[in-house]
């Protein structure tokens, strides 16, 4: 009754291709964004800003970057933190060698040096697809990781082999606590979830798509399958470098190769299989599900150990977590292989009817 | 196809050749390389028992199944459990005995994961997409994982086969100070022997081998000639688990089991696709490779990279089977082996 579009008419081509073409979901994307840009900074804690919200909206931008590669142009990759540590590695260079950058440039030059290394780990998916690809992309995760583990220069000579970073500087504006860190990642997330909106619904988004839903025929009717399968790697990798830039800036503050191991790359995977494949909505909600997963567990279990009187260890619950991960796994590619998303859409489908039958 | 394939691949092949006698005529003493050839056959052989797991489920019912090393992981710890709960709780005497019964436990246990696996995901799932199904069997690992410890604990536990440890020196006559080898490992090299002549004959001599062959040959003439397909991957799944049991043994006697152990598997990824991914012998021949390419290597690459570029320690190995696999898929994505044609654009 109140979530249809009876009565808004569309009188022009720019009208019809709207990104929200409803009047109600632009009303409520408009005040999601306002809460989150205006509220959120207000009732939210220090905690609530750097163990939950930004760690969410990074590994959101991660996922929006693998979600363009595999879930819109089919491309499996088992490596995609080893793309993200090359963004991080990229940054964290830029800014020891080049301190006057701003960091807002620092983090699309990093996007760009990784966009660079992913499109030559893709140059494999010329050749091979699928569960082949997936193992090509693993001797990248292994191999970005020896790298960024043993080459001294990358992490500038640091004994340790961690490195820590400086604090933030933009024009002046210096992002050091965690609603201000808060408040910069959403701003740069927005812009990027709004730029892959944008870019799967055009010419180069829909080239992914006929690859992914069969690339012969793709082929037959002129999508370049090296054009298509390339720039998908390193739209991905670019995506992917941003979000290892700020993991490592924002969230971390020093890290050690080891922050991106395999461990992550399949995370990133399983949060687009439980958000949805090909949607960008599905990205933030598979990661916003990775991410608060883990905590409610460790939250609730103990509570549920005393009601039944027995007392579990974290060791248990991180066991829990890992079974939990399996099933769902599972769960969601035998019931629903679109992922939340999907369910998501179907209620809005109900939406519209209810409360009438028909 | 072959011919025009053959270039590369003797290329290839030409440039490990030269790497693995390289060490010979700089200087490297005789003994010492055979020692570290040694040691990468052995390790080599640990790795194709893993990949022997893949290829059977790859060729029987097309899945790729990642999962492979979680089983490994799965049945030691089993096995491991078992022999140490089985004395206290029926009172049968430790060592020996207990690690026998332990040991058809924990085969009746894999059994029960792989008609679990086949009710639950592979027959709802049939007919799909492989990347499905792989992304699948990773939903498999992690639960596995994750179950493994939940119920049969998360330390390192050990699995003791009565053999010593203590290295011996074999030839001291023919190589200044002999060879060194472990005992342990030639008795590693003899179980896999046997677990692959069993496999062997199993394919061969029996009923079921020879429908297993079928419904790996072509699933819809198979279906069609009577062979229960669902039967038929429980069975597989049932054998890659008692191989992974038998590897889990070795491994986990030599290294304890751990968790480390699902991780080391991933290894087993490359030797497949060296070795086609459809191909027992090659599963062998590639473990062999991979295990050999990896410690020479890591032995003698290793040291002079680490003097040219400054780096910090060597590690090579943990990428060497990779980056081999991905060459090989370059020139040759079957594998050495491997019948199947891949689809390419």
């Amino acid at each position: 009754m109140f979530y249809r579009e009876n009565g808004q008419f569309k009188s022009s081509y720019r009208e019809d291709q709207q990104l929200l073409g409803i009047r109600q979901d632009r009303w409520f994307i408009f005040a999601l964004i306002a809460f989150a840009f205006l509220a959120v900074p207000y009732l939210a804690s220090d905690y609530m800003f750097r163990a939950i919200l930004i760690p969410f909206l990074i590994v959101s931008l991660a996922a929006i970057g693998l979600n363009l590669l595999v879930g819109y142009c089919g491309q499996i990759s088992l490596g995609h933190a080893a793309f993200m540590s090359v963004g991080a590695y990229a940054a964290y260079n830029l800014v020891v060698h080049f301190p006057q950058l701003n960091f807002i440039v620092v983090l699309v030059l990093a996007g760009f040096i990784s966009a660079l290394i992913g499109t030559v780990f893709g140059l494999p998916s010329l050749q091979i697809k699928g569960l082949y690809l997936g193992v090509a992309t693993l001797a990248a995760q292994f191999f970005i990781d020896w790298v960024f583990a043993r080459v001294k220069w990358f992490t500038n000579y640091s004994p340790s082999g961690s490195v820590s970073t400086a604090q933030i500087d933009m024009l002046g504006w210096t992002v050091n606590t965690p609603v201000e860190k808060y408040l910069m990642v959403l701003a740069i997330v927005i812009v990027f979830a709004l730029m892959a909106k944008n870019l799967v619904r055009g010419h180069i988004g829909r080239s992914w798509m006929a690859m992914r839903d069969m690339d012969v025929a793709a082929e037959v009717i002129g999508i370049r399958p090296v054009h298509a399968k390339l720039s998908a790697f390193a739209v991905s990798a670019f995506y992917a470098g941003v979000a290892g830039a700020l993991w490592g800036f924002v969230h971390l503050g020093s890290w050690e190769p080891a922050a991106f191991s395999i461990n992550f790359s399949l995370n990133l995977l399983f949060m687009i299989i439980i958000g949805g494949m090909g949607s960008i909505l599905g990205s933030f909600i598979g990661a916003a599900f990775i991410v608060l997963l883990p905590i409610t567990l460790n939250q609730v279990l103990p509570v549920m150990g005393r009601w039944v009187g027995m007392n579990f260890s974290t060791a248990f619950a991180s066991h829990l977590e890992f079974m939990i991960f399996g099933a769902l796994i599972i769960f969601f590619l035998v019931v629903e292989p679109l992922g939340l998303a999907r369910l998501w859409s179907i209620g809005k489908e109900k939406l519209r009817l209810w409360p009438f039958p028909h | 196809m072959a011919a025009k394939k053959n270039g590369p691949i003797a290329a290839l092949g030409a440039v490990l050749a030269a790497g693995l006698l390289a060490p010979l005529f700089t200087g490297s003493a005789p003994g010492f390389y055979i020692e570290v050839l040694l040691g990468g056959l052995m390790a080599g052989v640990l790795y194709s028992l893993v990949a022997l797991g893949f290829v059977l489920i790859f060729k029987a019912s097309g899945v790729f199944n990642f999962a492979q090393g979680a089983m490994v992981l799965f049945a030691a710890l089993a096995l491991a459990r078992l022999a140490e709960w089985l004395p206290g709780w029926i009172g049968i005497p430790a060592g020996y005995p207990a690690l026998a019964l332990a040991f058809v436990l924990a085969a009746g246990i894999m059994v029960a994961v792989a008609w679990v696996i086949e009710r639950v995901v592979l027959r709802p799932l049939v007919a799909q997409d492989p990347v499905a199904l792989l992304m699948a069997t990773l939903g498999v690992t992690f639960f596995l994982d994750g179950f493994g410890q939940t119920i049969w604990g998360s330390n390192i536990y050990a699995i003791n086969l009565g053999i010593s440890k203590d290295p011996t020196f074999i030839l001291p006559s023919v190589f200044q100070g002999g060879i060194l080898i472990s005992k342990e490992d030639l008795v590693a090299t003899v179980i896999a022997t046997a677990l692959v002549i069993l496999l062997a004959l199993f394919f061969q001599k029996t009923a079921t081998g020879r429908a297993l062959r079928a419904v790996a040959d072509d699933h819809q003439a198979a279906q069609s000639i009577g062979i229960p397909l669902n039967r038929i991957w429980v069975i597989v799944w049932s054998v890659a688990g008692f191989v992974a049991l038998v590897a889990g043994m070795v491994w986990g006697s030599k290294l304890g089991v751990q968790f480390s152990i699902a991780q080391l598997a991933l290894k087993a990824l490359p030797v497949v696709i060296l070795g086609g991914f459809t191909s027992i012998p090659g599963a062998i021949i590639g473990g062999l490779i991979i295990g050999v390419g990896e410690k020479m290597s890591e032995v003698f690459l290793g040291p002079p990279l680490v003097k040219l570029w400054d780096l910090a320690g060597g590690g090579i190995e943990n990428w060497f089977a990779y980056v081999l696999a991905l060459l090989f898929l370059m020139v040759r994505p079957e594998g050495l082996f491997g019948e199947k044609h891949i689809d390419r654009v």
